[in-house]
């Protein structure tokens, strides 16, 4: 080797050295994106968290004049739209999954499939703008007053129904949000549908079963894990939701049992009062609720992630 | 009845459920665009691109907010994308096997679906608190952050679709590897990065919550990043809300423009897609 020759080759380690630094650095970022936001929404809410401690998990009252955050109500609001938009959306995501592998079609798949993915690049501000000038008035006439009428009788769950039918509240909130999350449900449901061995369908096919059968009993076993996976990943998008759910909401700071009054949620009350906070308490507050949602959509969505990677490893990808 | 006849319609429900499920899901799709539609399409005209947004119970334009947003859009990709790009590159190249990768894939993931309107706050804490106003620059931070996970993933699983024996001829020829990274596997995996690209300005178009907090609103024209700045997606939420019918008409136009331009783009990029599986 010649001293040029060795010259240029530790010329092109040191610059492969600097371009692995780069990306590595850019990476860290990623990472440091991720630690920021965590630190900064900690150290930004401190304020309200020494003040109240857990009271402010628990307490009831949000009252700016008094300084006083309790943030019971928001909470409550984000669990209860969650759940509701789970309900509607797991049933719906794994049906619309089976119709996409099974039933339609295949020339209709991509098609059919895609009109669904697109659901998901609507922007939220656009449902949120249909929820309150559209559904929210469709609610109130004609669903609302149905199930006063229907399941306000129940004992128990009655009181869930029994509320002025304004269109507005928890239980449009939660089926705008179920809207929302189905295209992420059911965009993996079909995938890992689509991955489970011909093998084993082929198997049951042979025994004689019929189709929802083999749904039943060979490919939901099959891909439970990642089903649950993806429940969790619509999950996160549900805690999270912030325009759609503002709009729909009625930003309300009184506990009720009804699902058909206006509420709150941590989100929606963020995006609503923020701008208005006019206390280092209450802008405190504010985001200390942004904390708490980011750590439990962090775990959720870790959660999430960790159930897809097994079904992944299942199938020997790596990534 | 025959367990069989039994099982038959069982399995007629199950199909009819399916079916009944996707035309639910496709509902909400037609009845959303429908109503963005019918609505905007009356409220649509030149002046929109023409005029100011205008104080309440006069007529106006978007022209203030859309020019807000495209700065703040092309500002965001102009940050956001290289960083994600590189951050991709390393994950699926310099740094392939290492831990760090797989801790950043996975967090990755995970900021991916993350709640923007905590980005809106991180990015008030970090920028427009200590400037101690709001500001276009502000926000268009906040939707760099929302696109760097979306670039990120994109390019790893580019680079990643790149054949190894691509790698393995470069190395034989001798050839140092960032030189194999910018001139080969870039160029190789250049449609799918620049779809990861697009969807993520379709993503950053419509986000509203962490705008909210950074860029806010103004009503005038204005070129300063320094300062806050009018963007289409808050003006759609403040119209919106707002009692006046004016407003309620330019909240419509502008959620027409909003939504075409994002479904457009979706389509562009899964034709591009389509194209490239061929």
């Amino acid at each position: 080797m010649t001293s040029d020759e060795a010259v240029q080759l530790s010329r092109a380690a040191r610059a492969d050295r600097a371009f692995g630094l780069v990306t590595a650095g850019a990476a860290w970022l990623v990472l440091a994106l991720l630690a920021g936001a965590m630190l900064s929404t900690a150290w930004g809410g401190r304020q309200a968290f020494e003040k109240f401690g857990f009271g402010f998990i628990t307490g009831r009252d949000w009252d700016a004049g008094r300084n006083a955050f309790g943030a019971l109500v928001p909470i409550y609001g984000t669990l209860v739209t969650s759940a509701i938009a789970l309900i509607i959306a797991v049933p719906v995501s794994i049906g619309i999954a089976l119709f996409l592998t099974d039933i339609a079609p295949r020339w209709a798949r991509g098609l059919i499939g895609m009109a669904v993915e697109l659901l998901a690049a609507i922007p939220s501000i656009i449902y949120g703008m249909w929820g309150l000038f559209v559904f929210a008035p469709f609610m109130g006439t004609h669903v609302e007053p149905w199930l006063t009428e229907h399941l306000g009788g129940l004992p128990g769950l009655g009181a869930l129904f029994n509320g002025p039918p304004i269109g507005i509240g928890l239980l449009t909130a939660g089926v705008v949000l179920g809207i929302m999350i189905i295209p992420f449900i059911s965009a993996v449901a079909r995938d890992v549908f689509n991955a489970v061995p011909a093998a084993l369908k082929e198997s049951a096919v042979a025994l004689g079963s019929t189709r929802w059968e083999i749904l039943s009993r060979v490919t939901l076993p099959y891909t439970r894990t990642a089903i649950i996976g993806a429940i969790f990943l619509g999950l996160g998008r549900a805690l999270g939701e912030t325009m759609a759910v503002t709009f729909v909401l009625g930003n309300s700071h009184d506990l009720s049992a009804s699902l058909l009054m206006p509420s709150n949620s941590i989100a929606a009350a963020i995006a609503n009062e923020f701008t208005e906070a006019d206390t280092d308490l209450y802008r405190s507050s504010l985001i200390a609720l942004a904390f708490l949602l980011f750590i439990v959509t962090l775990i959720v969505l870790s959660a999430a992630k960790l159930l897809l990677l097994r079904i992944n490893r299942i199938h020997g990808r790596t990534n | 009845m025959s367990p069989f006849v039994t099982r038959r319609i069982v399995n007629g429900i199950a199909f009819a459920f399916a079916t009944a499920a996707t035309a639910f899901g496709l509902i909400w799709l037609v009845w959303i665009l429908w109503t963005t539609v019918s609505f905007g399409m009356s409220a649509l005209n030149l002046s929109l691109l023409t005029q100011m947004t205008p104080p309440p119970g006069t007529s106006g334009g978007l022209a203030n907010a859309l020019y807000g947003s495209a700065v703040m859009v092309l500002l965001a990709v102009v940050i956001g994308a290289p960083v994600g790009v590189a951050a991709g590159t390393y994950l699926a190249e310099h740094g392939r096997y290492s831990r760090l990768a797989s801790v950043v894939s996975f967090l990755n993931d995970v900021l991916l679906s993350a709640p923007s309107i905590v980005i809106g706050l991180f990015v008030y804490e970090l920028v427009v608190r200590p400037a101690g106003h709001f500001s276009g620059f502000a926000g268009a931070l906040a939707l760099a952050m929302i696109l760097l996970p979306i670039v990120v993933r994109t390019t790893d699983e580019a680079l990643r679709l790149v054949p190894d024996q691509m790698r393995e001829a470069a190395f034989a020829l001798g050839i140092p590897r960032w030189k194999i990274t910018l001139q080969i596997l870039y160029k190789a995996a250049l449609t799918a990065i620049v779809t990861g690209v697009l969807l993520g300005i379709a993503r950053i178009s419509g986000e509203t919550a962490p705008l909210l907090f950074t860029a806010l609103n103004n009503q005038f024209w204005s070129a300063d990043v320094s300062q806050p700045l009018a963007n289409v997606p808050v003006v759609i939420f403040q119209y919106a809300m707002s009692p006046y019918d004016e407003w309620h008409a330019l909240a419509w136009a502008g959620a027409l423009i909003l939504t075409a331009f994002v479904l457009g783009l979706n389509l562009v990029v899964r034709l591009i897609v389509r194209r490239g599986r061929k």
